[in-house]
């Protein structure tokens, strides 16, 4: 049975249409109107709240935190500055990963990770000879994500912390409506928000505080939907649905690299060590089996395939998450890779789709082909590699006011 | 600096705009012209209370056809637009007609007035649905001329025939009545209970002079049953940052490749040689020269305005004199200090959907009457949206913009109209009605702008304050858009097109004039 997140004295009222899914063992709202549509448009042009308590977090302190640290990411965790905040992966010793997550510096030997993969275990492995303690302090601190354009805005008006100053990937510390907190200028939906940290006594309170100001900026609660599909326009990857945990997974078949999954910029290999870097380098003699990608599909072609039928094209309104087969031509001979999530993308409208491809077919301007099933036959539209992420608004990153 | 080009456009409405962007594409030099000292015509947004918004005109987006959206790229261009989804209508008892977002909801809401109702409306939607799927193409084409017999208007008649022959029996004696009776007559056909008839006819009399119950008003439905959102038939939508947004997204698109773009440069004439066009002047009296002229302004301005008459054979003046205009609506905006409470509205989030005031087919048709000898309702009918609580950039933080678009006002062109009191009058009406159903209305406006016909035939140039260029029936459709002969955006002039909203597929922001104007213009140079 799946547990309540400490808002859910919150949540649960709101959630109409009672959409819940599992998350980490918590339980999470796919939607809180009956559709996702209103809540995925005001992370796009107002804001969007997320009750996002269920992330896993663990703190890692100690003299030799930033070695344990840097030997289990893929980054270079020396170059992470007190107040930033790292997106990596972490892979298994054949590198594979395991997971992807933020890293965030709280002090000289203070990190904390955020996960959804459980690794308590692992880390604590990995610290082995290290001077680092290794805590699970996901049920000790709880979070809401705020994003879009008005968020910062919106909790500016909780805080002294001046959020115009805070760049994209740092955090600082500070009070939110009374209670201390730790705010992060990041997100799961490639827009301008951010994450804010408290204890589960207080996230009550600042739930409400947050409420209590929506309507002067737009804002909805927003669920995991919303949320899947402004992290797809993002070109954000998602764990179960572009690649599965090496440490959920049995088959080689199944497993993915960081390299595969197009993370190559965030692989240091000039460090030392890093669990899975000799596999990795093994990877880069024999080259990798695919390479993630974004595809842009042709939909005039995929009308055409409608009308064959007599009738209007059906977009997916909601970002799907499958295994759809991709080729390198439109008589489907030539298998190269597969469709890993997609949706119609509102704010771009455009069928976007991520896909892990054969690198000789994953060029940005390749044509490909992706397999559409219409009344239990299989057409091959018409897509194009392109670059992610799709969307990627300047006020995202930048420091200061950007006209939205 | 260059006074000749390839092609001029005359007025830079959206569709003006739009066949801008698809000559400049096609490498032509382009130049447009408007009069005012803003893009967009009636799809412009303007600040004019300071920090608020206004959609001065037009209000929604539907029809913007997704070719133009995908063609001129203008998502990239600053396109985005939110659903506005809920539709709520207050009743004189105090109660209320939701069509919510979701269709199990709608079942709930419905059943509340009338359990069959609640069951028919399924079915209503999708009778209307394989209607507007299957007249749908037609929005994509040049009409034909039926009284000529070239290959294209065979071809094109050929093809339309095909389109009718395969739809099923009901569909097609659906789309007879549709054709032919009044809105409210084909929706009694459907639904016993009055809000409902009369909060969906009201659609079937938008921007027309005619009652729920005048024959031919139910064509218009199928008319509206036809925006498309996503991929999702009958959707309704908001562009971020107002209309006038959309606008700015052709016109940037239309920049992008090449076009050059002036405002508060009012043409006075299209210069015309021998019969063909060569040129425009303006009232400042600068000329510039094209091989093409298109008119983005409706059929009086292009052909009885903008032209001398004796360029143009007299039945064509006389048949462009018979279509109708007469506007019929009017625009009320206002800047609010807070959210107005609507006494019968069970929950606030329906204030970021539509607000129908059509509380009953008495009152629209009692509206109706009050107009119909001139003047406005005393009790007017509306479609009112709050876009403010769904995009931030509209007013201020905590404040709102109410657009309510008001039908009846008419048009009256005299000298003797004191324009300040109709104003007053018809403005105070508005908000006298809008008050019955939200009593703090009054107490919370910051500032009023009113606008009657009269105003957007002197701001915009809109003939008798026509929104759609002309009366959307079905005597002025297709190829009679704006006359027979004269739909295939060509004039009788030649190299001089037309791109307007008077042209077929017709009013509304649907950029589909000003795409076909120009696929005919560059198809008929190569």
């Amino acid at each position: 049975m799946a547990r309540y997140s400490p808002l859910h004295s919150r949540t649960g009222p709101l959630c109409r249409g009672s959409r819940w899914e599992e998350w980490s063992g918590f339980l999470a709202a796919i939607m809180y109107e009956l559709d996702h549509v209103h809540e995925y448009h005001a992370v796009r042009n107002g804001c969007g709240l997320f009750d996002v308590s269920p992330l896993l977090k663990y703190d890692i302190r100690g003299r030799d935190a930033l070695a344990l640290v840097d030997r289990v990411i893929v980054r270079d965790a020396t170059k992470c500055q007190i107040g930033q905040v790292l997106y990596s992966t972490w892979c298994d010793d054949d590198g594979m990963v395991i997971d992807d997550g933020t890293i965030f510096r709280l002090g000289e030997g203070h990190f904390r990770m955020t996960a959804t993969v459980p690794i308590l275990g692992w880390l604590e492995d990995a610290g082995t000879g290290l001077e680092a303690q290794v805590s699970d302090v996901s049920e000790e601190i709880a979070a809401v994500a705020i994003q879009g354009p008005t968020s910062r805005d919106l909790l500016q008006r909780l805080t002294n912390a001046d959020l115009l100053d805070l760049g994209f990937f740092r955090h600082t510390t500070t009070e939110v409506s009374g209670a201390s907190a730790l705010i992060s200028r990041t997100g799961y939906t490639g827009d301008l928000g951010f994450e804010v940290f408290v204890d589960p006594d207080d996230v009550v309170h600042l739930w409400d505080s947050i409420m209590e100001l929506g309507g002067d900026h737009q804002l909805r609660p927003a669920g995991t939907m919303a949320l899947d599909l402004t992290r797809l326009e993002g070109g954000l990857l998602l764990l179960d649905a572009d690649f599965r945990s090496a440490f959920q997974t049995t088959f080689y078949v199944q497993k993915t690299s960081p390299f595969e999954l197009g993370l190559e910029w965030m692989v240091d290999m000039d460090k030392d060590f890093f669990i899975g870097q000799q596999a990795l380098r093994t990877e880069q003699e024999r080259g990798s089996r695919w390479l993630t990608v974004g595809l842009e599909l042709d939909v005039v072609a995929m009308q055409g395939f409608y009308t064959e039928w007599g009738m209007p094209m059906t977009l997916p309104q909601s970002p799907w998450a499958d295994e759809v087969p991709v080729y390198a031509d439109a008589e489907q001979t030539r298998h190269i890779g597969r469709g890993t999530s997609g949706s119609w993308s509102p704010v771009l409208k455009k069928y976007v789709v991520i896909a892990r491809l054969e690198p000789d077919h994953a060029i940005l301007g390749t044509e490909v082909f992706i397999e559409e099933m219409i009344e239990a036959v299989s057409y091959s539209v018409p897509a194009t590699v392109v670059k992610m992420p799709f969307y990627d608004p300047p006020r995202k990153r930048a420091r200061g006011v950007v006209a939205t | 600096m260059t006074n000749t080009y390839d092609a001029i456009v005359v007025g830079g409405g959206h569709n003006g705009l739009t066949c801008a962007a698809y000559l400049a594409r096609a490498g032509r030099s382009v130049l447009v012209l408007e009069k005012t000292h803003i893009l967009g015509g009636a799809a412009v947004t303007e600040e004019i209370f300071p920090g608020f918004k206004y959609n001065v005109y037009s209000y929604v987006v539907s029809l913007l056809r997704p070719e133009v959206i995908r063609e001129l790229e203008l998502p990239r261009h600053g396109l985005q637009i939110h659903p506005v989804d809920s539709v709520w209508s207050p009743t004189e008892d105090g109660d209320y007609l939701v069509f919510p977002t979701d269709p199990a909801q709608e079942r709930d809401e419905l059943k509340r007035l009338s359990l069959r109702d609640a069951e028919m409306m399924p079915r209503f939607t999708d009778v209307m649905y394989k209607m507007a799927h299957a007249v749908k193409p037609i929005l994509g084409l040049v009409p034909p001329d039926p009284s000529r017999q070239g290959w294209r208007d065979i071809r094109t008649a050929r093809g339309l025939g095909k389109l009718f022959s395969g739809l099923d029996k009901q569909t097609f004696s659906e789309l007879t009545k549709l054709m032919t009776m009044s809105v409210d007559d084909f929706l009694a056909e459907y639904f016993e209970t009055d809000v409902i008839r009369a909060t969906v006819g009201l659609s079937g009399i938008i921007g027309t002079m005619l009652g729920v119950r005048s024959p031919g008003t139910a064509y218009v439905l199928l008319h509206h049953y036809m925006g498309e959102l996503d991929g999702a038939y009958t959707a309704w939508g908001a562009q971020k940052g107002g209309t006038g947004a959309v606008s700015e997204a052709i016109a940037s698109a239309a920049r992008e490749h090449g076009a050059e773009i002036r405002v508060d440069s009012p043409v006075s004439q299209v210069i015309v040689k021998n019969g063909k066009a060569v040129g425009v002047a303006t009232e400042s009296g600068e000329e510039f020269y094209a091989r093409t002229v298109v008119s983005g302004c409706d059929p009086n301005v292009t052909f009885r305005k903008l032209v001398d008459p004796s360029e143009l054979p007299d039945e064509v003046i006389a048949s462009i004199g018979n279509f109708k205009f007469r506007g019929s609506s009017g625009k009320v905006n206002l800047a609010l200090d807070r959210l107005p409470t609507f006494t019968a509205m069970p929950d606030p989030s329906l204030m970021s959907g539509s607000i129908s005031i059509s509380p009953s087919v008495e009152y629209i048709e009692r509206a109706y009457d009050d107009a119909k000898y001139g003047g406005f309702s005393q009790r007017p009918a509306m479609e009112v949206e709050l876009p403010s609580t769904v995009d931030p950039t509209m007013a201020p933080p905590g404040k709102h913009v109410l657009s309510a678009f008001v039908q009846y006002m008419s048009y009256d062109g005299s000298d003797a109209v004191d324009r300040d009191a109709e104003r007053r009058d018809f403005g105070n009406a508005v908000i006298d009605a809008l008050a019955e159903f939200a009593p703090d209305l009054k107490d919370v406006i910051l500032h009023k702008q009113v606008l009657t016909p009269w105003d957007m035939e002197q701001k915009i140039g809109l003939t008798e304050g026509n929104i759609f260029h002309g009366e959307l029936t079905l005597d002025q459709l297709f190829f009679f858009r704006p006359g027979i002969g004269l739909a295939d955006y060509r004039t009788p002039i030649r190299n001089y097109y037309q791109c307007g909203s008077g042209t077929h597929p017709g009013g509304g922001v649907t950029a589909g004039p000003g795409r076909l104007a120009a696929m005919q213009i560059l198809g008929g140079s190569k």
